[in-house]
């Protein structure tokens, strides 16, 4: 497997929605491919028909009963945001 | 003496005769906040008038249900939500987190108990580290040597409880960080099975690994808090449907005969001399109380740490999505527009080891490198954890170091990510496997540092680790030692 190039740095801290400065696109390049350099140790190991494991307990799709519940009222839900108005979260726009 | 050095059934006996108040315990934590604190550093809140008003409250009235719990002084790691009291996490991000909607279960659970909380306790940011240097307000310190590092990322809740300043603590441990810094702080510290606690009202670090865990100064405590925390939870569907026992019931059983496991991977090179020596000592006390132990092979051990890394820090770069700056938190002053609001904000919130973790699993779980890298990962779990499924067959517990050192100074290795993560290597496969695991006190470094001995027991059988840590506790009286800190003096 390659090692991590700065364009690639670059790329996932977009998908991570990440803004990173010059100076640490060179740190994590650095970092991370040598953690990654760290986790190839796992390819001397052959997993050709080994199951993976997501969770520990064995359980599938625990469901409850689809019934609405009072829970967080409005006013509350919206007390903690860095900003609202007339009940409802405001942003910058997404649309031009 | 502290009256935190009292077992929590001498304290129930005090109030009930009246000897002391619910008061009485909530003033001695807060003088002893104002003594000692400044140098250990444990709280990021202190919750002093409501406690206050609490314990007025209960002093006026009678413990109904003779809970074991009631009037007790507890701290609370800052990733546990408490309804009204700010949680941040250890991160600026939640700097202005200071109206949380909700109690967390275990907090609910423990209301119910009448314990009373008195703050929220300092972390590595978003529990990630081992040492409590990550987290963006400042660095508990170990209370045995303020040099030193408590541990993390639960650093807080050990070094409070070390430092008498509450009663006992609530951590949480997704790859070592209640057991690693119960360990450097001499205290005991368990991280229960996978499941068996509720995670609602914990904020996710990586969800398939994360429990919360007791943090207390004995075992016996530990086994009273455990049980009022424990339970399925309607509102966390990993929370498993199990019987549970009556934890106190192990006490009365002795260790003759047991079987115990000793991985020959636990104490090679990488673990300390003093460490090595501390965990032969404590398991000839094993064999003069009649328990037996042989070298056992736990083969995949040293690909723990890589498999670990990439799927905790997968599950965290989804976990961590939420933190957009739109609901709550911190939201950055100069965007213009909504995926730059989302960047700014998240990198002027977040630190550099959690951006780091974020990256790392972003990378992990994107296009092209998902097999390479995330799945390869799980199947590494499958056969780490097979390997103790293996030794569980012929042993009732394992037995080995909780971390290959004691505590480090602070500053030591704080810039080198790959040997921090290292301090991890004895505690990350028993969350990848989802077994039990506690770390009890079993010796000191001639540094006069404490040094953590692990107890690993099978799937929701905390009570047989209970057993065998209590008869070693009995046994031997390191967990009386005390540190000496400047308000002692």
């Amino acid at each position: 497997m390659a090692e991590i190039s700065k364009e690639q740095v670059k790329h996932v801290a977009h998908l991570a929605r990440l803004a990173i400065t010059d100076e640490e696109v060179e740190t994590m390049t650095k970092q991370l491919g040598d953690i990654i350099k760290y986790a190839e140790l796992l390819n001397e190991l052959d997993t050709e028909n080994v199951e993976p494991t997501t969770h520990v307990l064995d359980l599938k799709n625990v469901m409850r009963k689809d019934e609405p519940k009072k829970w967080i009222e409005k006013e509350d839900a919206l007390k903690n945001a860095p900003d609202q108005q007339d009940g409802q979260f405001r942003v910058p726009s997404i649309l031009e | 003496m502290s009256l935190f050095d009292y077992s929590l059934k001498e304290l129930q006996n005090k109030l009930h005769n009246k000897e002391i108040t619910v008061s009485d315990l909530v003033s001695e934590s807060y003088n002893r906040i104002k003594a000692v604190d400044e140098d250990v550093k444990a709280f990021l809140t202190l919750n002093e008038e409501e406690a206050i008003n609490k314990a007025k409250q209960l002093d006026q009235q009678e413990n109904k249900d003779s809970s074991l719990l009631f009037g007790i002084p507890l701290g609370v790691k800052d990733n546990i939500v408490t309804k009204g009291l700010r949680t941040t996490c250890g991160s600026q991000f939640l700097d202005n987190f200071h109206d949380p909607l909700y109690d967390a279960t275990v907090v609910e659970k423990l209301q119910a108990e009448h314990t009373v909380t008195i703050g929220k306790l300092n972390m590595d940011e978003f529990a990630m580290g081992s040492s409590n240097e990550n987290s963006s307000y400042f660095t508990t310190r170990n209370p045995w040597n303020t040099e030193y590092v408590p541990g993390g990322s639960s650093g807080g809740s050990a070094a409070s409880v070390a430092a008498r300043e509450v009663f006992f603590s609530l951590g949480s441990d997704t790859g070592g960080s209640i057991r690693q810094p119960a360990a450097f702080c001499g205290v005991v510290g368990l991280k229960p099975t996978y499941g068996l606690v509720s995670r609602f009202g914990l904020v996710a670090f990586a969800s398939s690994l994360d429990q919360i865990g007791p943090i207390t100064r004995t075992v016996e405590d530990n086994a009273h808090l455990l049980q009022a925390i424990v339970g399925n939870d309607p509102m966390d569907a990993t929370s498993a449907n199990v019987d549970i026992p009556t934890y106190s019931d192990a006490f009365k059983e002795d260790v003759k005969g047991m079987k115990i496991a000793v991985p020959k991977e636990y104490l090679q090179e990488g673990v300390s001399p003093e460490v090595k020596d501390a965990v032969l000592q404590a398991l000839k006390v094993y064999e003069d109380m009649g328990a037996t132990w042989e070298e056992v092979s736990l083969p995949h051990s040293k690909y723990a740490v890589a498999a670990y890394y990439l799927l905790a820090s997968s599950e965290a770069s989804a976990n961590l999505a939420r933190f957009d700056g739109v609901r709550y938190g911190v939201r950055s002053e100069k965007a213009e527009n909504m995926i730059d609001m989302f960047k700014l904000s998240r990198s002027e919130g977040f630190g550099d080891e959690v951006k780091r973790r974020i990256m790392l699993g972003t990378f992990a779980l994107s296009s092209g490198y998902y097999d390479a890298y995330y799945k390869k990962a799980q199947k590494v779990r499958t056969l780490i954890k097979n390997d103790f499924d293996k030794v569980f067959e012929d042993y009732d517990v394992i037995i080995g170091p909780t971390t290959p050192t004691p505590a480090f100074k602070v500053g030591e290795i704080i810039d080198d990510p790959l040997t921090m993560y290292a301090n991890d290597i004895l505690t990350i496969p028993v969350n990848l496997a989802g077994v039990p695991g506690m770390s009890i006190p079993c010796g000191f470094s001639s540094q006069g540092l404490p040094i953590g001995l692990q107890i690993i027991g099978k799937h929701f059988d905390e009570s047989t680790i209970y057993r065998t840590a209590y008869a070693f506790e009995q046994a031997t009286d390191h967990h009386k030692q005390k540190p000496v800190l400047g308000g002692d003096r």
